[in-house]
């Protein structure tokens, strides 16, 4: 049989990064196709190249659908062969009706006059296709996230799919929201349409999909037939993890003493839609000395866990109780967490941790005026002499502590909100994603800059996506999923394996 | 990396002209209103600097000044006021109403009108503190709203005149002490004492600042500057002492200027403010009130644009209902003019004071010359686009 679509040899560069290498993918017609892979494996970059949001040409390869060469400039003309990619994202618009979203783009109209009576009786027979018994005039902002994600489907469907592409569908759903969803994908095989599966749940992979490719680093590991043998889970995981630990990480003493930070039972749900909860039962500890990571995969509620628990900088309906040294403290508000010894150091620094156009001293007092002021008058030549002491504890590269943040890289924009939180004193501090987007030299000072936080006495609390960043620092690791934690792991038992098989069993 | 630069603290200052080209915004402006008074003094054969149009200047100006410094606090927080000039209308009719009706003495009038002010300010700053409701929309409508009670409080008819108390906050002058009377030697002293001041704390800062290695403008630029101000201020003290002295308003204006611009470079307050403009989600974050910083802000816009209301209808002798149509434009220009940015967390008071003058010694120049209102709004307007597109242009070249 003829495969629908061969990718042969892409490669696609980007200024420095080469995010796919010589990716090899296959797809035969009628079957269900899963790609699974570690963030930042490719696979976003591996469909955008087949959708047309890289055009051809950006990359090197070939792409064959339906037997013939397919060179793509725009996502409208990958969608003109029957290409349709639905991403995690959902992108509906809230205010317009169904059936005004289904046809988005692809409007029912004569000489640009919309016929909505035809839009309306389509609509109905597409919303029946995929199992949704909603009027076709209901706003799509009132429907829950599943039944959006049936929209989706549908508005697919309108458009002629042939080939079908979903970017982690399960992702926000509930459990049978999920179920009822994968039931619609075995369905629409049977109608002769073909999907590509992205996903991290392991379970759905062997319950729909006929085949399953692995991407790595940018590149192909293995492609498996599901049909034939059972996909064995710590072989897709052992493929996925299984790049080598070369980076290094600076030796430290190990000197943990007594529990400082305790958190019990903090549920926390979403701020908009009322009836997802975020977090859900979460409980960890964090000791003096002691530097504690959070794995788990993007959405898992790892920075919306460590958000709430800042002053609520997360959420609504928060319960649960924080502990330091034993004694019940208040987090109700920011003021009043970073008086109880906490910080939180985002992983956006530039939307959530800097003023860019201020100056780095000012910057750096910011979270603790009242250390340099008396009376509420700022004495500025001590701020200027804290701002100073830092920038050498902390080696800013800079000309001097009056420049702008915006000006430096962002690995010296990362000392400055790590600066910022030293001062306001922490004794536990909660960085997240903290070597996100810089360079291997200005990591590995980070990392050095951990280690002189604990050797002082203090908790640290790594959020990280890197796991060979986490197994190389922290002393013990909790792992999340949905909202919850799955697991915990000293440092002598904790492995990439077995980091990715409590998320994937969960 | 670029550990060679890691030693350089402050680089040595590479003299005046290597200065004024990467300050040259802070500087710009304030040699645009020097260009703009050498014109205007020659064009109108030496007019604009006589005593008594100098103090014109200062009474046509102070109140735009005045609600200028509480709407470059509102403006750097991230939001705009549109209802300064109706507030100050209101605020003015109701002066009329307590002294006229009521028959209140100024100092209960005063006070009670400072806090209708700040009523209202609080009002309008409620809903766009803690109800998230654009400033934009709540002040275009509160700019209705007051317009519309100072119509009806006023019944469309203008209120006056008030005695002379009253009127002597903005048409009194402080009186010679040592009684020479011309010149008036109070003034003198006080300028002279003002202008002492300021070249001791501008001299304190700068040996301070030099202690703790902090870059600095070069000597000569320093000196240049200092001589500049302190000479300006001599020479407005010694010409206004040659009319009738110092004008209440100019003393009251000259506090207010000094007030704020310690308030936002030296205060935790002040700072706070200028964060919540710069990063708002950052400063949530980093333990910042944001919400109630805001509400304050405009609290104060309200108290200013009450004062202002009292002056200029102490000015004019009388309420009206037209009082201080397009203040706000007048107000908000000044602040953009003076270096704010738009989007908030940038400007400083003394830019602020720098584009009012700017603003007032065209306005004055021009009604001199003669020309028409039409082509001085032409002028005023292009001014306005020409100094933000100076900014524009500067803050693009620095990358």
């Amino acid at each position: 049989m003829q495969p629908l679509l061969e990718m042969r040899s892409i490669t696609k560069t980007f200024p420095g990064v080469k995010a796919l290498d010589e990716v090899n993918l296959t797809v035969m017609p009628g079957e269900i196709h899963a790609l699974v892979g570690e963030n930042g494996a490719g696979k976003s970059t591996l469909m955008k190249v087949l959708s047309g949001v890289y055009p051809a040409g950006s990359y090197e390869g070939e792409i064959h659908y339906d037997g013939k060469l397919a060179q793509f400039r725009t996502i409208r003309e990958s969608e003109s062969v029957g290409i349709i990619i639905i991403h995690q994202e959902l992108a509906l618009i809230p205010l317009l009706s169904i059936a005004e979203n289904l046809f988005l783009g692809n409007e029912r109209a004569a000489a640009g006059i919309v016929d909505w009576h035809e839009t309306f009786a389509q609509t109905e027979r597409h919303l029946a296709r995929v199992g949704l018994s909603e009027p076709p005039s209901r706003l799509v902002g009132k429907i829950g996230v599943g039944k959006q994600q049936l929209v989706e489907i549908a508005k697919a469907l309108a458009k002629d799919v042939r080939l079908l592409i979903l970017d982690e569908p399960t992702a926000a759903l509930q459990e049978n929201d999920s179920q009822k969803l994968l039931d619609l994908l075995l369905e629409l095989k049977s109608h002769g349409v073909t999907s590509i599966i992205i996903s991290h749940k392991l379970n759905e992979v062997r319950r729909v999909a006929d085949r399953v490719t692995v991407l790595r680093d940018g590149t192909t590991v293995a492609t498996m037939d599901a049909r034939s043998e059972a996909i064995s889970e710590e072989r897709i995981i052992r493929d996925m993890v299984g790049r080598d630990m070369a980076h290094r990480y600076p030796e430290r003493e190990r000197n943990i003493g007594n529990v400082i930070l305790e958190v019990k039972d903090w549920n926390v749900w979403h701020p908009e839609q009322t009836e997802r909860q975020i977090i859900k039962s979460a409980g960890f500890t964090v000791r003096a000395g002691e530097i504690v990571g959070v794995a788990g995969l993007m959405g898992s509620g790892r920075t919306e866990l460590a958000m709430s628990l800042f002053g609520r900088s997360y959420g609504r309906n928060i319960s649960g109780s924080v502990t330091m040294d034993g004694r019940p403290v208040d987090v109700s508000d920011v003021r009043r967490a970073v008086a109880a010894g906490i910080a939180y150091v985002t992983e956006d620094r530039k939307e959530l941790g800097l003023i860019l156009e201020e100056p780095i001293a000012r910057n750096i007092t910011l979270a603790n005026l009242e250390a340099i002021s008396t009376g509420g008058i700022l004495n500025k030549a001590e701020e200027s002499q804290v701002a100073e002491r830092y920038r050498q504890a902390m080696r800013i590269r800079t000309p001097g502590v009056f420049q702008k943040v915006v000006n430096l890289s962002g690995g010296n924009q990362q000392k400055v909100v790590l600066s910022k939180w030293l001062f306001a004193d922490p004794r536990v501090l909660i960085l997240d994603e903290p070597t996100r987007g810089i360079d291997v030299g200005a990591k590995f000072e980070i990392y050095n800059i951990m280690n002189e936080l604990v050797a002082q006495g203090r908790g640290v609390v790594m959020i990280s996506s890197e796991m060979p960043e986490l197994l190389g620092m922290c002393d013990r690791i909790y792992v999340m999923n949905e909202g919850r934690i799955v697991g915990e792991l000293s440092a002598a038992e904790a492995s990439q394996e077995r980091i990715m098989a409590h998320i994937l069993r969960n | 990396m670029a550990h060679s630069t890691e030693t350089a603290v402050a680089p040595a200052p590479k003299g005046i002209g290597a200065y004024l080209g990467s300050h040259l915004r802070e500087y710009g402006m304030l040699l645009a209103l020097l260009l703009i008074m050498i014109f205007f003094q020659i064009v109108t054969g030496g007019t604009l600097l006589k005593p008594v149009n100098i103090t014109n200047l200062f009474l046509q100006n102070s109140y735009i000044i005045i609600m200028a410094l509480g709407m470059l606090l509102v403006i750097v927080a991230g939001h705009i006021d549109l209802s300064v000039g109706s507030v100050a209308a209101f605020v003015g009719a109701v002066s009329a109403v307590l002294t006229l009706n009521v028959g209140l003495p100024i100092y209960l009038v005063m006070p009670i009108c400072l806090v209708v002010g700040m009523v209202i300010g609080a009002a309008q700053g409620y809903w766009i503190a803690y109800w998230r409701i654009p400033s934009f929309i709540v002040t275009l409508a509160g700019m209705l709203v007051f317009r519309g009670l100072t119509l009806w409080l006023l019944g469309g008819q203008n209120v006056g005149p008030f005695p002379k108390s009253f009127q002597s906050l903005s048409t009194g002058f402080i009186p010679d002490l040592f009684g020479v009377g011309k010149p008036n030697v109070t003034a003198i002293a006080l300028v002279a004492a003002a202008s002492a001041a300021l070249i001791w704390q501008a001299l304190k800062a700068r040996r301070r600042n030099a202690a703790y290695g902090i870059q600095q403008e070069p000597p000569a630029m320093f000196a240049l500057r200092n001589a500049f101000v302190v000479g300006a201020l001599l020479f407005v003290g010694i010409q206004l002492a040659y009319f009738r002295g110092l004008p209440n308003v100019l003393m009251v204006m000259s506090v207010l200027i000094v007030a704020y611009a310690f308030f936002t470079e030296n205060t935790v307050v002040g700072r706070r403010i200028y964060a919540i403009g710069g990063n708002l989600k950052a400063s949530r974050l980093s333990g910042i009130n944001a919400d109630r910083l805001t509400f304050l802000t405009f609290v104060n816009m309200g108290a200013l644009a009450a004062l202002a209301g009292m002056i200029v209808t102490a000015r004019l002798n009388s309420a009206t209902p037209k009082a201080g149509v397009g203040f706000e434009l007048d107000v908000i220009a000044a602040v953009f003019i003076g270096g704010a940015s738009m989007s908030g967390g940038v400007g400083k008071i003394v830019g602020v004071v720098v584009g009012a003058f700017i603003m007032g010694v065209m306005n004055n120049g021009m009604s001199i010359m003669g020309i028409g209102i039409d082509y001085q709004q032409v002028i005023k307007g292009l001014v306005l686009l020409a100094a933000v597109i100076f900014d524009v242009y500067n803050k693009s070249k620095q990358g």
